[in-house]
């Protein structure tokens, strides 16, 4: 993985030692809260519910073994002994004490981690596939990239107050697993005929209010020019944004107002004019950024079938809870933090120390964050994979369910967060519980249902296959709920089936939803797949027949 | 009278902002005069009596500027609030891809030293700090980085990547 130069580092700490500054000033009574706001979201830090709020960055989901175990004795010594990975790869701590905030930094710096831009209306942590380098199907590692644009972005002084939020994400594999299509800017790896190295060019997706999916603007953008037209784009949206009103301040409605063929005319002209101005990526940075993404040092072992001969709960998180690799004898494996009963994405100190060592033991010391809340070991041998197992299960993170029902995304919802209009963790509990039985879950397959407690959309649910919606209604909690939304190579948006559903009714209406697809599935069909081909109908009148007998 | 930092110095500015009283700047001051004003009114500024200096608020269109810009010796750009960006961006394209070479002023009740790196690393080189900000801790406030990743004016526009500024 990458590892800070002195250039890195000496950054880092001025920027500790600058937001040390600023939150003694804001203490003092020096700063105002409308002062200290956007300083202090600049680098990660809300004020929540209970407590503030710091979203650590994980670029591009990264995290070597040493920094997971900062993050674990962090979140024992500021926190309450656990964390929150969110959909963007990212670490929060819910119960920081704010004049302690610099002294969480101060450790974070000690291994190369930081909480820059990880909020704010500045460009965001830059997110990537999290098989990024082990996936079969990989035109290229997109982590070198990632690298490169998260140093162009940080503290880039022009755009340090964009209109609002900007995120970035990168993907080098056929499949889009970072969800790429719906971030403000989405590159996806290409090569010329050639065989160089470029980016076909994404912008104006998002989620939150008036979601929307990623427009082509350039199909072949050369690597040297990848920076000149970041920073084009950039600058077209600095200055022309909406900053106005806040729903309308997202990249997506200026291309939408302007039209996909007009922004791209804008970005080219500005590209163009800036040539002479604009950053070079010298291809000798690309390199000294590319040498640390060397793949690791692999045994030459064949490719085994792990599962023969194990007991069927072995096989089963084998089947569910475990990837091809691009080298022979070797899987990729998530480490599930969807156990039932515990919210998702929430991992303890003590799980994490005990994974830190698991990686150095088995994964080259390495982590991976993916975006729908659960970790990677990426490079496990196949034949030590029983004994991963074990060990992972020992911590209550072996739960066989990855890409099922109860492989939730949901954010941490009213429970936390000061702008979410609906709990998120009880909801997740009780659909955990309604389908607690394992064989329920297998003979259900493949489904993503994603929750947000608001329309800000951190849980993704416009993209679920289920989309669950938090709401207020008459000061209570309600959810409304979508169909057909998804990511991961084919993205669409969510359609809502009806009247948002009262909280005690969520579990059951998505039973309801399964229900529909288990009588009317063809062989092989996912839930997604059935959806698609039978449409919304069916599951509407399921859902709401059923209520209106109850009622 | 207003005093501005100006290449690391606190001086006594010589610029006066349009409808302000003449007695608050040094005799001989130049004028700073808003955009909108210099194009609603253009005959009123064909001759001007004294040295002029225009001023850009966050959404002018500056493109409207360029081809008058060998007019004024100044340009001031505005920062009324911590989280409107446009004017980096101005600055940036006034010094990079325009080449104004004269003063660029950043103004506005939001220069305070938690903005200085980026203003200055946008090519702000004079700075009129806002009310009540005390203006030593502005002028160190700009020695809070010694490197950058990107290339800007403090670099003097070597646009190389991953340098350290000389001096900000």
């Amino acid at each position: 993985m990458y590892r800070y130069d002195d250039i890195d580092q000496t950054l880092v700490d001025q920027r500790v030692r600058e937001f040390r500054d600023q939150t003694r000033r804001f203490l003092a009574g020096e700063l105002s809260e409308e002062e200290f706001r956007p300083l202090r979201l600049r680098n990660g830090l809300y004020i929540q519910r209970h407590a503030p709020m710091l979203r650590i960055a994980i670029p591009y989901g990264l995290l070597s073994s040493d920094q997971l175990r900062t993050l674990a004795a962090i979140a024992t010594r500021y926190d309450r002994g656990y964390g929150h990975f969110t959909t963007r790869q990212n670490l929060q701590l819910n119960w920081p004490e704010l004049a302690r905030v610099p002294d969480i930094l101060e450790e974070l710096a000690a291994v190369q981690m930081h909480a820059i831009q990880t909020s704010g209306n500045c460009v965001r942590n830059v997110t990537a596939d999290h098989l990024a380098g082990v996936a079969p199907d990989e035109l290229d590692d997109p982590r070198p990239y990632c690298e490169i644009i998260r140093q162009w972005a940080s503290l880039h002084p022009e755009f340090t107050y964009l209109p609002r939020k900007f995120k970035i994400a990168v993907t080098g594999a056929a499949a889009d697993r970072a969800a790429s299509e719906v971030h403000d800017i989405g590159l996806h790896m290409r090569r010329d005929g050639a065989g160089a190295i470029g980016f076909e060019v994404l912008v104006g997706g998002g989620l939150g209010r008036a979601p929307a999916i990623g427009q082509t603007i350039c199909e072949f953008l050369p690597l040297a020019e990848l920076l000149a037209y970041l920073e084009a784009i950039l600058r077209v949206y600095n200055r022309y944004g909406r900053r106005d009103n806040i729903h309308k301040a997202r990249i997506k409605v200026l291309v939408k107002t302007l039209g996909a063929a007009q922004f791209r005319g804008e970005v080219e002209a500005e590209w163009r004019a800036a040539r002479a101005s604009a950053p070079q990526l010298p291809l000798a940075e690309v390199e000294r950024v590319r040498a640390f993404f060397k793949p690791p040092p692999y045994e030459a072992l064949a490719d085994i079938d792990a599962s023969v001969a194990r007991d069927s709960e072995f096989r089963a998180w084998y089947r569910y809870n475990t990837r091809p690799h691009r080298v022979p004898g070797y899987r990729a494996v998530f480490v599930s933090l969807k156990a039932h009963g515990r919210p998702p994405g929430d991992m303890s100190s003590q799980q994490m120390t005990a994974l830190a060592a698991l990686a150095d033991e088995r994964s080259f010391g390495l982590i991976r964050v993916a975006h729908d809340q659960n970790l990677l070991l990426a490079d496990v041998r196949q034949q030590d994979l029983h004994d991963t197992w074990l060990a992972l299960r020992r911590e209550q993170l072996a739960t066989p369910n990855i890409g099922l029902l109860t492989d939730m995304i949901a954010c941490p919802g009213l429970d936390y967060c000061s702008l979410a209009n609906a709990g998120t963790i009880n909801v997740a509990r009780d659909i955990q519980q309604r389908f607690d039985d394992l064989d329920y879950l297998y003979d259900i397959g493949e489904i993503e249902i994603k929750m947000s407690g608001c329309m800000n959309a951190c849980g993704h649910h416009h993209v679920g296959h289920i989309g669950v919606l938090g709401v207020e209604k008459h000061g209570e909690e309600w959810y409304q709920i979508t169909l057909g939304g998804s990511v991961n190579g084919f993205t669409a948006l969510g359609e809502v089936i009806g009247p948002s559903v009262p909280q005690r009714a969520v579990p059951a209406v998505i039973e309801d939803l399964v229900e529909v697809y288990r009588a009317q599935r063809a062989e092989g069909e996912r839930f997604i797949d059935t959806y698609r081909r039978v449409g919304l109908t069916p599951f509407k009148e399921r859902v709401y027949a059923s209520r209106a007998a109850a009622a | 009278m207003r005093r501005v930092l100006r290449r690391r110095e606190l001086v006594v500015d010589d610029w006066l902002h349009w409808g302000e009283n003449a007695l608050a700047a040094p005799p001989g001051a130049g004028l700073i005069v808003p955009l909108k004003e210099l194009r609603a009114n253009p005959q009123d500024w064909a001759t001007p009596a004294q040295a002029l200096g225009v001023r850009i608020a966050p959404a002018d269109k500056l493109e409207d500027l360029i081809p008058d810009l060998a007019r004024f010796a100044l340009v001031a750009i505005e920062f009324p609030s911590p989280t409107e960006g446009r004017g980096y961006s101005h600055a940036r394209l006034l010094r990079s891809r325009v080449g104004f070479k004269g003063e660029l002023r950043a103004v506005g009740a939001a220069v305070k030293r938690d903005l200085m790196v980026a203003l200055a690393r946008c090519g702000f080189d004079v700075y009129e700090i806002a009310p009540g900000e005390d203006p030593e801790a502005c002028l160190d406030a700009l020695s809070r980085y010694s490197v950058a990743y990107q290339a800007d004016w403090g670099n003097d526009l070597t646009l190389q990547w991953r340098t350290r500024p000389t001096s900000m």
